[in-house]
């Protein structure tokens, strides 16, 4: 039976529609194991939407997607993220006057067993599984080369240093499959190039595929061993980066409105 | 309940309900220029009364109607209003919501308790404002003055949409809450506009309590906090922020009020909260109250 | 538990215990001469009223949302204390035990109302949020009005007198030190990852319905504790003490004491149930100059007076030594 593999995210036909406006429509994807694919696509064009159907935060309206085979639509974010989807924030979303360590010991949750008595009480198992998560959350923070900052306030970290705390947050709900939403967005190259490291890592430490949205067209291409366009909530091309980038509706769809390519500045 | 009963409550509750839709509507402008829940807007009420209770015995001696007495109750409560907003609400607006809330539960305390000071702990008796006879019509007793009552506050109403639909500085009353730093750029003097706003709604205060004391002519410190209280829920029943749900939410909380009274009198402020209760799990933003969800 | 957390603790418990022996020294040694079951009695108001302030910042603090209606379960507690008990008197139980069967059960009704009231309201937020506890806490009232065991909106008299100082002073401690348990723990971690951000501590796998009614339940279950203190220190009660002026009283304590420091509702508690008592010749200009000094704080300290900062004394006694031995090595 293990001869061919499920794959770890499956979207059939997923779409929504807000009104009368359909903001994704008839999405379909494919993530393998360890696989990092691309979502791209001008502004507007319906990607972080589908993030928000795949975490939970919108039910699809048409459709359905599996994690392991496992269908998943219409449960809510945080099942959703206890059976191993996490994500990032396009604009980050970090617990900002909670310490860094805090912010991923939050995320630690199901590790933590102990109820209410044994935390008033502070027994013994109290100490020792909040021990072992402090452990496991230092450990992730030095993944995300945060090591050393684990007391300061997360609102007080460089811009690029805040997307790399939310990745870390994210890793600790232990998942198999991480959504990053523009992680790269606002970064130096230098910045960039450190994160591009940190995701190769990850990916190869933990076993987990990664679909990322980015708006940096040569990071994608360089990254990504699979890429999906979409454009008005539709997906125009999917292929490889090659073939992506000669897709003749692609050049149209970027080249065609040339400013919207552009964005944030 | 016979046919007449329930005419007669339905005027009642009309009238009732016409009082808690004007007072919702002050709560409903402030709310809706700068999302703050002014607590002080009942006590506003009392204030006005108080001037009534003042003015009118003046008028009187002077010849003139005692409804007149409304022109001070609305010059004072319009000063109140612009004095509250400037020296207490204005510095704490950029401090956060929950200290906007504080200063306005603080502000409610400080009035009431000016009043005790000024005024006296005992209850007062307004002169007669309307002297309107009572007609009765197929055996319902019809008081002038509570026709009259809800025909001011249905003019009132009127006015205040159009107001606020078709005027340029209803316009950009509207828009502030919007964005403030766009309609800066619009060339709107945002502060103006907000001090303008408590200016109207503290005038309606005024009103209000004209249209209060001429049914109920008694006027005691915590009148405004009780009668506020209401009008709020009332103001949150409608949806906060829009004119027209006031004045649903109004006249659904006086109908309530007045009906509920009739079969069980100890119960009627459990059905009114439960009601509200019932509405905002519903629809969480009030009955005419739009959704609005936050953006992931 | 490591040496040093366990020297921390001794440490907090006997400066606990000092304070305890310090105050009881005071009135046994009669320093207060006639008013002294005077003070005693504001002592006792003080210790109820800390729980109450206390378990509402959870809610305000930790959880950052209002609530206008924390009276209600306070009055849920003082009531369902007082019908228990009046019923077990005289059932051969100590007045001891009496007192701490009738708390419990005080706090176990309004940590029920808790959950009953939460599961709907807490599905909003915000200014909403306050209005829908507010009105729940009306209606608690209404039916205690209403109802004849709760003296159908009259007086209900004759509650057993059983908050004496030490014993509501020693549950004050325990009431805190729970609460502050609760807030470093997972649960506080929690609550406070949901006030940050709701959508990420979803995100993060955090059942944010589930750890909000838990935390309103915990915060009225203490306040229902604080209304059985003080059901059984008035021993008289009418259901209009449990209006929403005793909500926004208790809301602007937590506030000026500061949102998220449990120092500070006990700071805070104690010094407002104080200072009405030492102002009661100037009792009308008493509300007028609380009103204005609530409106200073929030001008000039929007977070309250101490933030979120927390006492420590070991903190303190390691910055002495610290001190000390610098002062040595100086010298």
């Amino acid at each position: 039976m293990a001869a061919t593999k499920t794959p770890v995210l499956r979207c059939q036909h997923l779409g929504i529609q807000f009104g009368g406006l359909k903001a994704v429509d008839d999405f379909n994807l494919e993530i393998g194991e360890s696989e990092l694919v691309g979502l791209i696509g001008p502004n507007g064009a319906g990607k972080t939407t589908v993030f928000n159907l795949i975490t939970g935060v919108y039910k699809p309206t048409e459709g359905s997607f599996y994690l392991n085979g496992v269908q998943m639509n219409g449960k809510k974010t945080h099942k959703i993220v206890h059976a191993g989807i996490a994500r990032t924030f396009q604009n980050i979303r970090l617990f900002k006057k909670m310490t860094v360590i805090d912010n991923v010991k939050a995320a630690m949750l199901r590790e933590l067993h102990y109820g209410m008595p044994q935390a008033i009480l502070r027994t013994p198992k109290f100490w020792r599984e909040e021990q072992a998560i402090t452990e496991r959350a230092k450990q992730l923070l030095a993944v995300v080369h945060l090591q050393g900052k684990e007391n300061l306030e997360a609102d007080n970290l460089p811009y690029g240093e805040q997307r790399r705390l939310e990745i870390a947050r994210a890793l600790a709900t232990d998942m198999k499959l991480l959504l990053l939403d523009e992680p790269a967005a606002g970064m130096n190259p230098t910045e960039t190039e450190e994160l591009l490291e940190i995701i190769d890592y990850i990916r190869d430490e933990f076993k987990i595929s990664v679909l990322l949205i980015e708006h940096d067209m040569s990071l994608v291409m360089k990254i990504c061993e699979r890429i999906q366009v979409l454009d008005f909530g539709t997906t125009i091309a999917a292929g490889t980066p090659e073939e992506v980038a000669n897709s003749p509706k692609v050049i149209e769809a970027y080249l065609g409105k040339d400013n919207e390519v552009v964005e944030g500045i | 309940m016979t046919l007449s009963l329930f005419i007669q409550s339905l005027i009642n509750g009309l009238n009732q309900g016409a009082i808690y839709a004007l007072i919702a509507l002050g709560y409903t402008m402030v709310y809706g220029i700068i999302r703050m829940i002014n607590f002080a807007h009942g006590d506003f009420i009392m204030i006005g009364s108080y001037t009534l209770f003042y003015t009118i015995p003046l008028m009187v001696n002077a010849g003139m109607p005692a409804w007149l007495a409304v022109v001070a109750a609305v010059a004072v409560c319009a000063v109140l209003g612009i004095l509250v907003e400037t020296f207490a609400y204005r510095p704490v607006r950029k401090a956060g919501s929950m200290s906007a809330l504080i200063t306005a539960l603080a502000m409610s305390i400080f009035l009431q308790n000016l009043a005790m000071v000024l005024f006296g702990a005992k209850p007062h008796n307004v002169q007669a404002i309307f002297s309107l006879p009572t007609i009765t019509v197929g055996g319902v007793s019809l008081p002038l003055n509570v026709l009259l009552t809800i025909a001011i506050g249905v003019v009132i109403m009127l006015g205040m949409q159009i107001f606020v639909k078709g005027t340029k500085l209803g316009k950009a009353m509207r828009a502030v809450p919007q964005d403030k730093d766009a309609s800066t750029l619009m060339g709107i003097n945002v502060n103006r506009i907000i001090t303008l706003t408590f200016c109207i709604g503290s005038s309606l205060a005024a009103v209000a309590a004209l249209m209060y004391c001429a049914t109920y002519p008694r006027v005691t410190t915590d009148m405004g906090s009780m009668m506020g209280m209401k009008a709020f829920i009332a103001a949150v029943l409608g949806g906060i922020g829009i004119i027209p749900g006031a004045m649903i939410g109004g006249i659904l909380v006086g109908l309530i009020e007045i009906f509920v009274k009739l079969f069980a009198p100890g119960w009627y402020e459990a059905v009114t909260y439960g009601t509200l209760i019932v509405i905002l799990l519903v629809k969480p933003s009030g009955i005419l109250g739009k959704n609005t969800g936050e953006k992931v | 538990m490591t040496k040093q957390r366990k020297i921390a603790y001794l440490l907090n418990a006997v400066g606990v215990v000092v304070i305890f022996a310090l105050l009881m020294a005071l009135f046994a040694a009669g320093v207060f001469g006639t008013s002294t079951t005077y003070i005693q009695g504001i002592c006792t108001t003080a210790c109820y009223t800390v729980i109450m302030v206390a378990s509402l910042n959870l809610v305000v603090g930790f959880m950052g949302e209002f609530s206008l209606g924390h009276a209600g379960f306070v009055s849920v507690g003082a009531y369902v204390s007082a019908i228990v008990s009046g019923a077990l008197a005289g059932k051969g139980l100590s007045d001891l035990g009496l007192f701490l069967v009738a708390i419990l059960a005080g706090g176990l009704a309004a940590g029920i109302m808790g959950v009953l009231v939460g599961i709907p309201a807490l599905r909003l937020r915000g200014d909403y949020l306050a209005i829908v506890t507010m009105a729940f806490a009306e209606i608690i009232r209404v039916c205690f009005c209403n109802f004849s065991i709760t003296g159908g909106g009259k007086t209900l008299s004759g509650i057993l007198k059983l908050s004496t100082f030490p014993r509501a002073f020693w549950v004050m401690v325990v009431c805190v030190t729970f609460m502050y348990m609760f807030v470093r723990s997972k649960f506080g971690r929690t609550v406070q990852a949901i006030r940050e951000d709701y959508i990420a501590a979803s995100a993060a796998g955090i059942n944010v319905t589930f750890y909000k009614v838990l935390t309103f339940a915990v915060s009225s279950f203490f306040a229902g504790i604080g209304g059985a203190i003080y059901a059984h220190y008035m021993t008289a009660m009418i259901p209009t003490n449990f209006n929403f002026n005793y909500s926004a009283e208790l809301l602007s304590e937590v506030i000026i004491g500061g949102t998220g420091s449990l120092t500070g509702s006990i700071i805070g508690a104690v010094f407002l149930s104080a200072l009405p008592e030492a102002m009661r010749q100037f009792a009308t200009y008493r509300m007028l100059c609380y009103s204005v000094v609530l409106v200073l704080v929030m001008l000039f300290r929007p977070g309250g007076i101490f933030g979120r900062w927390e006492f420590s004394l070991t903190r303190v006694l390691g910055r002495l030594t610290h001190r000390r031995e610098t002062a040595k090595k100086g010298a």
